[in-house]
């Protein structure tokens, strides 16, 4: 609608609104407004709970004591005082009102959504009824906790004590596992989160696939554009043409899935040209000659015929590179389970990270440091007799995680297993998107004997549910305190700003009245939250006061070693030979490759196209798509194709398709199309979390289209188990298919 | 004086938190924005650039809406803020048609609204809560009547550009470039 038609249409409304709304009653309320923003409101120290960045933060409240807006902050390094869009829209959280409002207890088939609504005691009571089962007839071990976010501490606590040591989190072999396991495997550390990237100080941002700015990681983002602000060359390797590619001094529009080819090009060119950093290499590295020798073959021109980028651009960004080491990065990425040798393509990575003397080097990787806090006084906890990994034997040896990809198959009983697992607690990931080939996860469910979800949103797996636990938002709620690495140590705590609405309690008050169900009620010491965190606060020469006052607080650092290899520093590395593994003898041990290899993949059948996946800098997972302050900044997703594409079949911008993979799943929703330059014509883009089918979230139920339902092809990383996502392949269609052919 | 804005299209990232910033900040209804994000792509794969940027209010010198405005509801104040008087407005629309960057819309309540620049805020000193919360800090608020505030540095020092400059409306809305 443009500018003259809204003028048009909107003349006729005008004296129905008028009259509907008594011009004293919403002019004294816009004064009103004007001067309750002049008052100096309270202010509750928070951290966010939208994503896993974790910004500090304060929930300012307005004259009636409701939450008025969320601000960052100022001390707290996570978010330097600015939230992102997420962050400062978490007050929609609180403010939607599909949230779930009180216990509920299935009554009718599993994923019927019938239940009925529960006292929290009838629902504690059938949870403890049914775990005490298990452990009798298939030991505790049989339980298993999915979580993503605070809750899990609580919930792992109960876990733990129950005696299962099956604790899991999609964001390992779902997203960041590869490389925390390649990393370790090169420099014996891992990456961890906030990544431990010196941003920015760098001369030289390198990502691959990485959508910093799509992604708002809110620490990186603001480095980027400081590193923006001071001139540093910034490479983006992508097939579309994203906005971190936009900023950009060098885009590399990669055909997908050849990355490892780029890397080995580029490492090549690095050590053909004695572009790397010799000092550095010579006194850390282990393995350069065996390197130098894989390597010898990788030209660009080898590499060209594979990634279509030209050779004088990979032996120009070599350069680049290497005329700003050790001030580089070339970035781990964080979502890297792509293809299914992703531990060995962030290897290659960590190679060339290494090649270019930039870990442990300002601009490069900094040594980030931890605070210790104290330790809660508990009795030790049983020790497990099995673990998911019996599920396994002799598969994924690196995996230093529990994978949750790995727990939900194992729960589908097979001859050979002997840990098939009966009880599932699901706490803030919604697993029938979180994980691929959902239903292969509903399979899974449907095995059980018991499946607890605790979430603030109904979702589509608390339809699976026996029963479903309200959380209360983190508005609503202590927490642990947020202990966080970085470049000074420092503590945040979540303090609740508001009354918990409806019938909905924290995650820590349901572990510690379940763990008193289970008889494990030394597990949880303390009568309330507060008491807890003031005793540990107390340990550490603070308390819940200063705490409720400041945050954030910070400490120094122990060691002054932020850059511990600056300037050729002794130093000894966690790994076999003490030294930077560009020669992996950890891999080599458990028998996989010690130096990284190219494989070509699957490419796209005719009338086919790679589906790629990523994010919008508005929403996080598929937990944010019901907000309704988000929701007006993007309530459904589009699928990105490429003029061209769009052409040969005819499609529109903004014409309603559905998907359908390579398997014949064709997407529940249509999907709207955006015909745009910026993706590749073998590729189709679209953002992650819509396509909702919970008719309960009245904002996002059949809002775009669900990716996840079309990810039901993975490739599994043999070295840790991560699921390779980026292998399924989609065509379209323009009017709703019969299910199941093409 | 002469408030001002620049905002810098090499940094923005376009996440809209201005956006929702602004509709915490001011209690926006739901549905309604006072600012928003505009995203420009040109070129042919792979020859491609973009541009991102926040707009809203231009808080114009040579305001059409206060001219056109029947009621003097629309009207300028100290530092050139162009403010739109709830009391005032009788909800004719005559400002929105007169606006060339749709900058306006009505409450539901039934009155016109728009950017104030967080007059509320800048009385006390502070940003606009846009500038305050940008995380690529790409925004920057000031008095550009005053050669020595970061903002006239910062113009003298960018190119830049404002939109819709035949309008002959002096935007203060300023773009980097």
């Amino acid at each position: 609608m443009n500018r003259r038609d809204f003028i048009k249409i909107g003349g006729l409304g005008l004296g129905g609104l008028a009259m509907a709304n008594p011009i004293f009653d919403w002019a004294t309320g816009a004064v009103l407004t004007e001067a309750d923003l002049q008052q100096t409101f309270n202010k509750i120290p928070t951290y966010c709970e939208v994503c896993f960045w974790k910004c500090a933060g304060w929930a300012h409240l307005n004259e009636k004591g409701d939450i008025w807006k969320l601000t960052g902050n100022d001390n707290d390094p996570h978010c330097n005082g600015r939230l992102c869009p997420r962050g400062t829209g978490g007050v929609g959280m609180y403010y939607d009102d599909d949230r779930l409002k009180t216990p509920l207890i299935r009554t009718g088939e599993r994923g019927s959504q019938s239940f009925r609504e529960a006292t929290w005691d009838e629902a504690f009571d059938y949870i403890a009824e049914k775990m005490q089962k298990i452990a009798e007839e298939y030991g505790p071990e049989c339980m298993a906790l999915f979580s993503h976010g605070s809750g899990g501490k609580h919930f792992g606590r109960m876990l733990k004590a129950f005696g299962s040591p099956n604790i899991t989190a999609p964001s390992y072999a779902q997203c960041r596992g590869p490389r925390e396991v390649a990393f370790f495997a090169t420099y014996g550390e891992g990456i961890g989160s906030p990544e431990r990237v010196d941003i920015r100080d760098t001369d030289c941002l390198v990502l691959i696939g990485s959508h910093i700015g799509e992604n708002m990681h809110n620490g990186q983002v603001q480095e980027m554009s400081d590193a923006i602000d001071k001139g540093a060359t910034i490479i983006t390797v992508d097939p579309r043409f994203s906005t971190a590619a936009s900023k950009s001094k060098y885009w590399l529009p990669i055909k997908p899935s050849t990355d490892m080819a780029l890397l080995l090009s580029w490492i090549h060119v690095i050590i053909k040209e004695e572009w790397y950093d010799k000092k550095y290499v010579d006194k850390y590295a282990f393995g350069f000659e065996e390197l130098k020798t894989h390597v010898k073959d990788f030209t660009p021109e080898w590499a060209y015929g594979i990634t279509t980028i030209k050779p004088n651009v990979i032996r120009k960004t070599a350069k680049e590179m290497a005329n700003a080491s050790p001030s580089v990065i070339v970035h781990p990425g964080r979502h890297v389970t792509w293809y299914g040798d992703d531990t060995q393509r962030l290897r290659a990575v960590s190679i060339l990270n290494a090649l270019l003397g930039s870990w442990g080097r300002r601009g490069g990787f900094y040594n980030p440091e931890k605070y210790k806090v104290a330790k809660l006084k508990l009795p030790k906890y049983p020790k497990p007799n099995k673990s998911w990994r019996d599920a396994f034997p002799d598969q994924y040896k690196l995996a230093g995680l529990a994978l949750a990809s790995g727990i939900c198959d194992a729960t589908i009983p097979t001859d050979e297993r002997d840990c098939s697992f009966k009880g599932w607690i699901v706490n803030g990931t919604n697993l029938i998107s979180t994980l691929p080939n959902p239903k292969n996860t509903l399979e899974a469910i449907q095995n059980l004997d018991l499946m607890v979800v605790i979430d603030t949103m109904p979702m589509e797996i608390t339809g699976w549910a026996d029963v479903v636990l309200p959380e209360c938002t983190y508005l609503e709620r202590y927490d642990n305190l947020r202990v966080s690495a970085h470049r000074e140590p420092t503590i945040a705590l979540r303090a609740p700003a508001i009354e918990q609405k409806y019938n909905t309690k924290s995650a820590w008050w349901m572990a510690k009245e379940l763990s008193n169900k289970l008889n494990l009620k030394d597990y949880f010491p303390f009568e309330t939250e507060e008491e807890e965190l003031d005793w540990q606060l107390k340990q550490i020469g603070s308390s819940l006061k200063e705490m409720n006052k400041i945050g954030v607080k910070k400490f120094d650092r122990k060691f002054d070693d932020l850059y511990p290899l600056e300037n050729l520093e002794e130093y000894e590395f966690n790994t076999n030979t003490g030294k930077i593994e560009l020669y992996s003898t950890a891999m080599e041990d458990e028998g996989y490759d010690p130096l990284p290899k190219y494989t070509a993949h699957d490419e796209p059948p005719d009338g086919f196209y790679r589906l790629i996946y990523g994010r919008a800098p508005m929403h996080t997972f598929s937990r944010t798509a019901n907000n309704p302050n988000l929701t007006d900044l993007m309530d459904e997703n589009d699928v990105w194709i490429n003029p061209k594409v769009a052409k040969e079949w005819g499609l529109k911008n903004n014409q309603e398709i559905w998907l359908e993979n390579q398997d014949g799943v064709i997407s529940s929703f249509p999907i709207k199309v955006r015909v745009t330059e910026r993706i590749r014509w073998d590729s189709v883009y679209m953002v992650h979390g819509f396509g909702h089918t919970n008719k309960n979230l009245s904002r996002a139920h059949g809002k775009g289209a669900s990716d996840a339902e079309l990810i039901t092809k993975t490739k599994i990383d043999p070295i840790m188990g991560g699921t390779g996502m980026r292998v399924n392949f989609v065509t379209f269609h323009t009017e709703l298919p019969t299910q199941g052919g093409a | 004086m002469r408030y001002a804005m620049a905002i810098d299209t090499k940094k923005c990232v376009g996440c809209s938190d201005c956006v929702v910033a602004c509709q915490t900040e001011n209690n926006v209804p739901i549905g309604y924005c006072r600012d928003w994000v505009v995203e420009a792509t040109s070129g042919t794969y792979p020859d491609l650039s973009m541009e991102l940027r926040s707009e809203r209010c231009n808080h114009c010198t040579n305001a059409p809406c206060v001219r056109c405005c029947p009621t003097e509801a629309s009207h300028i104040v100290e530092g050139g803020i162009v403010l739109v008087d709830p009391d005032q407005c009788i909800g004719c629309k005559a400002c929105i048609a007169s606006c060339p960057y749709d900058a306006r819309f009505v409450h539901p309540e039934g009155y016109v609204d728009k950017c104030t620049f967080c007059i509320h805020k800048v009385e006390k000193g502070e940003d606009p809560a846009c500038v305050e919360v940008c995380p690529t800090k790409c925004m920057y608020f000031g008095d550009t009547d005053d050669p020595n505030s970061d903002i006239s540095k910062l113009l003298k020092k960018r190119k830049w550009k404002t939109l819709i400059p035949e309008a002959g409306t002096e935007p203060n809305i300023y773009y980097l470039i």
